[in-house]
């Protein structure tokens, strides 16, 4: 059991690490202009999409008009969906002739897929036209990842820059972020996603007879695509309602690594990028460790807790331990096909990134099993995070770790040689506080509320970790179900809703004005008196800083949910 | 390290300053007054509405948890004045200067001098431009600027050093303070301060912290400080509903107890005592900063400018080595030198009197004869000696001297150039010494660097300082002086103009330049250096352009302002650090206590194993304020500082200041639990 973790998560990590680096590099040549490989073939489709839009991609822009763009750009995507969603029955595409969504719901989902959360309120196949699905997924998932990846390489921009008033051209930055990264990592990923056996193809839905003489429609259509970008965008939004359970979405174990590796590639990938555009690959890499640690304290604890399973079984002499034939272990809500390793691992990597696509159901976890996505999500989505999201969210800490602890060395703090200083303070303290507030505010009208209760399917304590979980995935943009919730109510569909923007946007700005504040700074070269941010004692501290700041603010609200359900399930209490 | 020229610390808990600061810290309860502190803001007004809610229950005879929650109030009222009682020791400290200060500047009668008649008046009537005359046992009576002669002065009452200093009229020793008292002599003053402007005036209130301005770094701490308290107010918040949920509805003073516990208020009750207290080391060091930010800037600072003379060398060239010619005795040379400069007054002409009696027992002999003509010194000449007994001795640069031989019908050895290329290779000056038409030898004058001074520029660099020397001299002198010294870098041939340029081009490249300067000359760049030091014996135009002033007048001091400011950022990291680090244990002793009634499963998270819920809430609002009062002496003396590299230091105070806040509270809590079990307390 232990080697067969250690094997997995390792090959895991390992993989991770060894593509990060070449993509990183690759992703700050990209963004710097400084020529690839590939420009051949997309620098005439890049002029291309300026000239269509009228864009000049020579000039730069102050943070302020960075942020209006990407607003700007966000909004229009997101009330485009929503006229479709509300028109889908006048519009083409449409042939089970499905009426037009309840107005919280078409919100509700128009602002899931516009930040990138893609929690799904309905279930696709009965609620969207074909149409509607395209705009919502194809077309968020590549610019929602986008927006992201254009964010943080501003943000980048502004921590690395010198007595600069500009922090990039957001239009620019889209369009590469769409051209050079995504679509290429696509094409080639979805290739080996179709040898191994998931289709993509537009053929109709195949009747098959059973042997117990039933028909069994099967679903197929463009899945590889779909469902690459999915992961690699971390967007988590499945093509099937089973998500990567799924056997046509994830056939193979080797489908199975691309895919946990694809949700993690870009976001590791970042940390490079900044060492790179830094100019000090330490910097990148410190934060590479931060993250690397932070995701294998929480894995091992989820396969730990799932593989202990319930001590309650043992008690009632049935064993749990794992076999050469039996995987021992919580098996509820698992496919057999990847056992407890692999899913815990799944549940861990898709809860550190704000992808939320799942092989197995973090509902039916064990309490402790299930407290990881909770927490990793709490943590705010940094440890590899979203793409982009998470390497800017993790800047922001460490500014914020730089200054706890960096007067400690006898200076203003710095960060890459620039002072962080009151406007900086107050930025990062706007980033960390809208946070718990988009997430604990609501769950706190929810729990006593008639409305949210209402949605509540299991008593006790679960029954407020099914709402924590709610709120806490929709504020942190991650999407992923914990199951168990009636969210698609009018209270859940807005007040989530209202969630997911403002834990996307209300954080992406205050990073794009710290970035703005930073890039104007004149940076201090490094000297023996400095406060070194590459070290092991930096990786510790902002660690700490992490645990204790992000994390301790959820401590209560976790006790009464997955915390007590674990103490009550080790005394023989389930919920 | 002994800092000599410094002032007698007050005792930590000194009496006066207790009693005066424990009715201060009740004072300051005032809303108005912590208004300004939004940590401690929250702490009161909590307080208050328990006290409010605890005189409701009285009145509505609901006394039944009294005790507990009575308890909890009186804490929560002593967590704000414990945070008052540090800031008010604080300024106590300074109070207690200034009072000493307000004892000299007593009521003086000045003598005025108006249309060439004096006439005396009351100092308090002086106004700037004024020019007043000060004799011998006069006070002075305003700052000023002396105009005319010269005069030993007293200036104890600014310095705390007795021994008298000169002042007079021109140079750089041209500045007179006010309270100070004239010894010898007499002065004429030209006053450069109105009443109540005074540097007596100035320098009472600094002390007294009574312009005290939040400093950049304050401020971006008490946002961080702030933000943390708006999140553990969303944190108690959202609990309320959550316990309903949970069937455990929260009382007010439980949840404030939490919401105490978490905003760190040990940081937020001490960081304006760190900031008072750092401004008191200086005064104690005899350095005056005009502001805070100064302070704080003291501690950034990435590059020091030294003027080589005074700081780096002891000012004054002195003989080492008497090189004789070849042919010439030795003793010849050393007696000829002696003799040339038995009347030059310099002190280069005294240690070569005193050089030649301690090689060559040669006494110093009094020539007040009439056969002996003294050559002083000139600019022309650039040589001296004396015309005794048909010998015309000469010492002074080689060029003239070679030329006076020359010109005496004697010849130069060429071994001459060698020595005297060797001299100047190493950073020395050499003197060449003739008799007439005989070239004797050269005397050797060297730069002699202070003792240790090589030490405390390692010192400087391991805190990631980089130290360059300013000098006059030549770049072979400056650059032999600079590897001797071990100083960083250097610039030769300086002018008053050196300074300024280099530090902008410091400044440009993003880095901040300390600097000290005396001189007029020195004013433009002492306003330009993001820490300019001016002693006190310098011209008012460069104590004007400072940021600081060094009472002691000693070039040296830069360095203990540098380490007094990193002290200061350091005490307030490490408390910063420790504050939130104790948030850990609070946790646990508060979380399972909350909600052990709706599930009593929770009961595990008590890994401290404390009594009962009362207790453990008590005891961890007793340890929240207690702590304050524990880390006071802390906070006003400030964390020791170690000269290590930023890394070192960082690991170092990690380990104490980030776990050891984490594990403290654990023990503390435990102990005040068991304490308050034992006193039957709830």
């Amino acid at each position: 059991m232990l080697s067969n973790a250690i094997l997995q998560v390792g090959l895991f990590i390992g993989l991770v690490t060894v593509i990060s680096v070449p993509l990183g590099l690759y992703m700050a040549r990209v963004f710097a202009d400084q020529g690839t490989f590939l420009d051949p073939v997309l620098k005439p489709v890049e002029r291309a999409v300026y000239r269509l839009c009228g864009v000049d991609p020579e000039v730069e822009m102050e943070w302020p008009q960075y942020a209006i763009a990407m607003l700007l750009f966000s909004l229009v995507g997101m009330l485009a969906l929503y006229g479709f969603e509300r028109l889908q029955q006048l519009l083409p595409l449409n042939p089970q002739h499905l009426g037009p969504l309840a107005p919280d719901l078409a919100f509700n989902t128009a602002a899931s897929f516009t930040t990138n959360t893609n929690w799904q309120a309905y279930a696709g196949e009965t609620t969207m036209s074909y149409l509607t699905q395209m705009m919502g997924l194809a077309y968020h998932n590549f610019v929602s990842a986008a927006t992201g990846i254009a964010v943080a390489i501003a943000v980048i921009r502004g921590f690395v820059r010198r007595t600069s008033r500009t922090i990039g051209n957001f239009w620019v930055d889209l369009t590469r972020a769409i051209l050079w990264v995504l679509m290429p990592l696509c094409v080639v990923l979805a290739l080996l996603l179709v040898w191994q056996g998931v289709p993509q193809n537009f053929n109709p839905y195949v009747h098959a007879k059973t042997l117990e003489g039933g028909i069994q429609v099967i679903a197929e259509g463009p899945v590889a695509s779909q469902e690459i970008i999915k992961e690699l965008g971390t967007n988590g939004g499945g093509f099937f309602n089973a998500n990567s359970a799924h056997p046509y979405e994830n056939p193979t174990p080797l489908t199975d690594l691309i895919e946990l590796v694809a949700i993690f590639a870009i976001g590791a990938a970042l940390t490079h990028t900044f060492g790179r555009m830094a100019g000090d690959w330490r910097q990148g890499a410190a934060l590479y460790v931060v993250m690397t640690i932070l995701f294998l304290a929480g894995a091992s604890t989820a396969i730990w807790a799932e593989q202990h399973g319930n001590p309650n079984f043992t008690k009632m002499g049935i064993s749990q331990t794992a076999t050469a034939t039996q995987s021992g272990g919580n098996m509820e809500g698992k496919e057999v096909r990847f056992g407890i390793v692999d899913s815990a691992l799944w549940a861990t990597v898709t809860t550190d990134t704000s992808c939320g696509a799942v092989n197995s159901m973090h509902d039916s976890y064990t309490p402790l099993g299930g407290f990881i996505p909770l927490l990793n999500m709490q943590i705010g989505e940094i440890i590899f995070g979203g793409v982009g999201s998470g390497l800017f969210g993790m800047l922001v800490m460490a500014v914020l770790s730089v200054f706890i602890a960096g007067l400690m060395v006898g200076r203003t703090p710095e960060y890459l040689g620039k002072k962080i200083e009151a406007r900086e303070m107050k930025l990062a303290m706007l980033y960390v506080l809208i946070f718990p507030a988009v997430i604990l505010l609501p769950a706190g009208i929810a729990i006593v509320t008639k409305a949210g209760l209402a949605g509540i399917t299991n008593p006790g304590p679960h029954g407020f970790s099914q709402v924590l979980y709610a709120f806490s995935e929709a504020g942190a943009n991650n999407g992923s179900a914990f199951a168990g919730l009636n969210a698609n109510t009018p209270f859940y569909n807005w007040t989530l809703a209202s969630s997911m923007l403002l834990g996307r946007f209300m954080m992406m700005i205050p990073a794009l004005a710290m970035a703005g504040s930073l890039a104007g700074k004149k940076a201090v070269p490094p000297s023996a008196g400095t406060f070194p941010t590459n070290g092991s004692a930096f990786v510790i501290l902002l660690i700490g800083v992490i645990l204790i700041v992000a994390a301790l603010t959820f401590f209560p609200a976790d006790a009464l949910g997955p915390i007590v359900e674990h103490f009550a399930m080790l005394n023989g209490k389930l919920y | 390290m002994a800092y000599p020229s410094e002032r007698k610390p007050t005792p930590l808990w000194e009496p006066n300053i207790v009693r005066r600061a424990v009715i201060d810290a009740f004072a300051k309860l005032d809303p108005r007054v912590q208004a300004r502190n939004p940590v401690m803001f929250v702490v009161e007004v909590t307080a208050a509405a328990v006290t409010g809610i605890l005189a409701q229950n009285f009145l509505s005879a609901r006394a039944a948890p009294l005790g507990f929650e009575l308890q909890i109030a009186l804490w929560l009222w002593f967590t704000v004045v414990f945070a008052n009682f540090a800031e008010a020791m604080a300024e106590g400290r300074g109070k207690a200067q200034a009072d000493n200060l307000r004892k000299t500047r007593t009521e003086t009668q000045a003598t005025l001098l108006r249309d060439g008649h004096e006439i005396s008046v009351p100092a308090t009537s002086l106004r700037r431009n004024d020019v007043v005359i000060v004799r011998a046992g006069d006070i002075i009576p305003g700052d000023g600027e002396v105009v005319e002669g010269v005069a030993a002065v007293n200036e104890a009452a600014v310095t705390g050093e007795s021994a008298p200093v000169i002042r007079e009229s021109g140079g750089d020793r041209s500045a007179v303070t006010g309270g100070t008292i004239v010894i010898s002599d007499w002065i004429k003053v030209k006053i450069t301060a109105n009443p109540g402007e005074t540097f007596l005036d100035r320098m009472i209130s600094l002390v007294e912290g009574a312009q005290r301005q939040k400093t950049p770094n304050e401020i971006a701490l008490s946002i961080l400080l702030a933000g943390l308290t708006i999140i553990f107010m969303l944190v108690c918040v959202s609990l309320y509903p959550f316990g309903l949920y949970a069937h455990t509805p929260l009382s007010l003073p439980v949840e404030v107890s939490l919401l105490v516990c978490l905003i760190p208020t040990t940081i937020g009750g001490l960081l304006s005592a760190i900031g008072i207290a750092g401004m008191d080391r200086l005064v104690q060091h005899n350095v005056l900063a005009m502001s805070g930010r100064a302070v704080e800037a003291a501690g950034d600072v990435d590059t020091l400018l030294l003027d080589k003379t005074g700081t780096i060398t002891l000012g004054n060239r002195m003989a080492t080595e008497f090189i004789a010619l070849p042919g010439i005795a030795p003793q010849e040379l050393a007696d000829a030198a002696q003799l040339a400069s038995l009347a030059d007054e310099t002190p280069e002409g005294r240690s070569i009197v005193v050089l030649s009696k301690n090689q060559y027992n040669l006494r110093g002999r009094e020539l007040a004869q009439k056969d002996a003509e003294f050559i002083p010194f000139s600019a022309q000449t650039r040589m001296s000696g004396v015309n005794i007994n048909g010998r015309r001795i000469r010492k002074g640069a080689t060029d003239m001297v070679t030329r006076f031989v020359v010109e005496a019908g004697g010849t130069v050895p060429p071994e001459l150039t060698a020595i005297v290329e060797r001299i100047a290779r190493t950073g020395g000056t050499p003197l060449m010494v003739a008799d007439g038409g005989r070239a004797l030898g050269v005397i050797h004058l060297k730069d002699v660097i202070k003792e240790g001074i090589k030490e405390r520029f390692a010192r400087l660099r391991a805190m990631g300082l980089k130290t360059v020397m300013i000098t006059g001299d030549n770049p072979l002198t400056a650059a032999a002086i600079a590897s001797e010294s071990g100083v960083d870098d250097f610039r030769a041939e300086a002018t008053p103009e050196t300074k300024l340029r280099l530090i902008r081009e410091e400044q440009a490249e993003g880095k901040l330049v300390a600097m000290i300067g005396d001189g007029t000359n020195d004013a433009p760049a002492l306003a330009q250096a993001d820490v300019g030091i001016a002693m006190n014996a310098g011209t008012q135009a460069a104590r004007e352009a400072g940021n600081m002033i060094d009472l002691d007048s000693n070039p040296t001091k830069i360095m203990e302002v540098v380490e007094i400011g990193k002290q200061l950022l350091i005490t307030r990291g490490a408390l910063t650090t420790f504050s939130i680090a104790n948030d850990v244990a609070k946790y646990f002793a508060i979380i399972p206590a909350m909600f052990v009634l709706g599930y009593p499963e929770l009961q595990a998270l008590n890994i401290m194993h404390l009594a009962t819920p009362q207790s453990a809430i008590l005891s961890a609002v007793i340890f929240n304020a207690l702590i304050i009062v524990a880390l006071i002496p802390l906070a006003l003396r400030g964390v020791a500082y170690r000269p290590l590299g930023a890394a070192a230091i960082l690991t170092r105070n990690l380990l104490i200041y980030g776990l050891g806040g984490v594990i403290v509270p654990f023990i503390g809590i435990k102990l005040i639990d068991l304490a308050v079990t034992a006193l039957h307390l709830v």
